[in-house]
């Protein structure tokens, strides 16, 4: 065991557990944007108690996006200095730009919204959450810019063995990156929607029937998302095979460079022709082998294994294809079962309720499929995950921290779901009246 | 350029010590300065609608440096690695417990959230003052010093920000706080001058000793009720220090490193500055303007500037 083990450990368990809130935060912000603008056009209450009630699940969600954050920012320089110093020029740069752009906005407007019901007009009050959920997006095409340059480094020189910048715009508009940005936002959305149909699914099911309207809401939401998905995610697989064909060939368990190759549904199951097809828009198109490739990269930068592990790469590639596909059409299901204002079978409801692992399982698949396919290399081609960590920090110490935000996490995971199932229980509150009420307890914030 | 990028690099963390300082001050002094749960909630809600913010310029400062001076960013972060580990997990437990502790209904729960405000603010309260002294000396007495020093000028920065942004009881105890912080402050700020290296320039002594003024001034103004100036003062005295900490950083921001070094090529700096200078006015104003909007001071529950706040909220 070495440093080096642990120091992927640690980015790959925070990492995910970050990507586990940042999801809803980015889809749910919009909805909840969604649900006040909606109480604004039609001045109805229940409009107003569901923006209340998700927004809270909002908040509570939001937090630990924010905290579990600045440990990646921080991470970088920790474990990886390695990586940092020579990729700061570029990699940087669109990090810097993440907080200067997305992060004050978002952050700022969050706290004029959250505390600012009653002092700013309620325009500018609805201005405000959209604001922050602008700024929440626009963090996401930044660090996936950031992301996608180590898979597929454009617009720098290496000099001094340190990658420089040569081209902002060719970084900020990388195609690897115009293809995953809306393919993690509308991944967003479904986390987002599946999270919607869930809670609305249990409200539904004590009686509660404000909920119908959030939930076809959300089944649209998700369906539209589902489309840009898929759509997005083609565009990536085709940029995969030009630019990232060891990624492609463990994806499918694809040894040998094959003519007309097979997509592998699960193993066995294969449908002929289709991989190739997927890749290239032509059946009959070569895809690259792992065997093969192996045996070019070696040419070209010696000897090594320039395998990620397949097992891995292969497998979580299945489970987001499944785990999303099948959110999505649980979704359009709903859209059919819930037309021309029919009624919610219950069964339906509770399959909601029981579906809300899926998206969620679907985007830690996407993830391990995307960074665990990218090595044995943080920078494609450029630089090895194994040069990059940071050289002066022992094993003891990343163990330390490993097992601190382990633990961590682990409490804050459990106290945010307790937060969240309270919360769902209690359900909004009901319309208040205050003219009948007495002078009662303020509701600060806090 | 390079030169720019450290003024840059320094206004940010500048911003980050003076924005997060009363942060860390007010929620270390909330479980102290607020006896029942009215006051307590009248604490927090002098920094609830602007710590996060204040916060992002930590982001913005560390992701600056990553940028800039990568070999900085690398060296400062790993060479740290512990105390970060812990800065980090004090930000992470008073992140969540600020944005929690309002949505929870057992005053038990809510004791939780007070512990982990008060303990998750002073961690890195502490540790900035050790690092950063570290840097300077490499000596664990200097980083203990210059913690205590850190610790104690948030705690006084915090309560004049409270005597500054409450009414009632709790605008009295935090003046009497503020007063009582300067015992700590002043013996500790004279020792932590040492950290300043012999060599060090003219103009990182004046500013040093102007901020080590200006602390001891805030002391008597607030002390003649003077709450904003005294709050200009505190403010001054940590963005004063910080720029005399950069001032001396300058030659060397790490042991056996310099600037030159540490920096990104010109195109990087070039096209960074532009949009960077594109885009700080609005960031300002926008924050500015969160706190022009949040500005009447705060009064404990059930006073009658709370009245009509009484009607809405999502978080209660």
């Amino acid at each position: 065991m070495e440093a080096l083990d642990l120091a992927r450990w640690q980015f790959g368990v925070t990492t995910v557990y970050h990507f586990l809130f940042v999801p809803l935060t980015i889809g749910l912000g919009v909805f909840v944007a969604g649900l006040q603008t909606a109480w604004h056009r039609t001045g109805k209450e229940h409009y107003l108690r569901l923006t209340k009630f998700f927004g809270k699940l909002f908040l509570i969600n939001f937090a630990m996006g924010v905290v579990t954050g600045i440990v990646q920012e921080f991470q970088f320089g920790m474990n990886w200095s390695e990586y940092s110093v020579f990729v700061g020029d570029v990699f940087g740069a669109p990090l810097a730009l993440e907080a200067l752009l997305a992060f004050f906005m978002e952050s700022t407007f969050l706290g004029l919204w959250i505390f600012g019901w009653d002092k700013l007009p309620k325009r500018v009050h609805l201005a405000t959450i959209w604001a922050a959920v602008i700024g929440s997006n626009l963090s996401a095409y930044f660090i996936l810019a950031a992301n996608a340059w180590m898979k597929h480094p454009v617009g720098y020189e290496v000099v001094d063995g340190r990658a420089r910048m040569t081209d902002l715009w060719a970084v900020l508009t990388n195609s690897t990156a115009l293809a995953q940005v809306p393919h993690v936002i509308a991944a967003s959305f479904i986390v987002a929607g599946g999270f919607v149909l869930a809670v609305s699914g249990h409200r539904l099911l004590r009686g509660d029937t404000t909920f119908r309207s959030p939930l076809r809401g959300a089944l649209v939401m998700t369906a539209i998302a589902g489309a840009v998905v898929a759509g997005s995610g083609d565009m990536s697989a085709k940029l995969m095979y030009e630019q990232q064909p060891m990624k492609l060939a463990a994806a499918e368990g694809l040894t040998h460079d094959t003519k007309g190759a097979p997509f592998h549904v699960l193993p066995g199951i294969e449908i002929p022709k289709l991989l190739s097809f997927l890749s290239t828009n032509d059946f009959e198109a070569t895809v690259q082998g792992s065997e093969d490739i192996q045996r070019r990269l070696e040419e070209k930068f010696g000897p090594g294994d320039y395998r990620p592990n397949q097992e891995v790469v292969f497998w979580s590639y299945r489970v987001m294809l499944g785990f999303g596909l099948s959110t999505v059409g649980l979704s359009v299901l709903g859209l059919w079962l819930t037309r021309r204002r029919r009624q919610v079978p219950p069964w339906y409801a509770k399959a909601l309720v029981l579906a809300l692992p899926l998206p969620l399982l679907a985007v830690i698949g996407g993830w391990l499929l995307s960074e665990i396919g990218r090595q044995p290399w943080t920078v494609a081609g450029e630089l090895l995950t194994a040069a990059s960590v940071s050289p002066g920090v022992s094993l003891a110490e990343v163990a330390t921290s490993l097992t601190l935000f382990t633990l961590l996490y682990g409490v804050l995971a459990l106290a945010e779901v307790v937060l969240l199932v309270r919360s769902v229980r209690k359900g909004p509150e009901l319309p208040s009246a205050p003219a009948a009420e007495p002078v009662r307890e303020p509701s600060l914030m806090y | 350029m390079i030169d720019l990028w450290l003024v840059i690099i320094a206004f940010l963390w500048t911003g980050y010590f003076v924005l997060e300082g009363f942060d860390f001050g007010v929620g270390m002094l909330s479980p102290f300065l607020g006896r029942n749960e009215g006051q307590r909630k009248q604490v927090l809600q002098t920094i609830g609608p602007v710590w996060d913010g204040n916060e992002v310029w930590l982001i913005t400062a560390v992701g600056a440096m990553f940028a800039a001076f990568p070999a900085w960013y690398a060296g400062f972060l790993s060479s740290f690695y512990l105390p970060l580990t812990l800065v980090l997990a004090g930000l992470i437990v008073r992140g969540v417990a600020l944005e929690w502790r309002g949505k929870l209904e057992h005053s038990s729960d809510r004791a939780w959230a007070d512990v982990g405000i008060a303990a998750g603010s002073a961690l890195p309260a502490f540790l900035w003052g050790a690092v950063f002294a570290d840097v300077l000396l490499d000596s664990g007495v200097a980083a203990l010093v210059g913690g205590a020093f850190s610790l104690a000028v948030c705690l006084l920065h915090g309560a004049v920000f409270l005597a500054l942004r409450t009414e009632g009881v709790v605008r009295r105890r935090a003046r009497a706080a503020a007063m009582g912080t300067l015992v700590a402050v002043i013996p500790l700020g004279i020792v932590a001058l040492s950290s300043i290296p012999r060599e060090g320039s003219g103009a990182v002594w004046i500013a040093a000793g102007t901020a080590m003024a200006l602390l001891a001034a805030g002391g008597s103004l607030i002390w003649r009720r003077r709450e904003g100036w005294a709050f200009a003062a505190t403010a001054g005295a940590i963005a004063l220090a910080s720029a005399a900490l950069f001032g001396t950083l300058a030659g060397a921001p790490m042991p056996g490193l310099t600037l030159e070094q540490a920096a990104s090529g010109p195109y990087t700096l070039n096209v960074l500055t532009w949009i960077g200078l594109a885009i700080l006015p609005f960031v300002l104003g926008y924050q500015g303007w969160t706190y022009w909007v949040f500005r009447k001071r705060i009064s404990a529950p059930g006073g009658a500037t709370q009245v009509q706040r009484a009607q809405t909220g999502i978080g209660q």
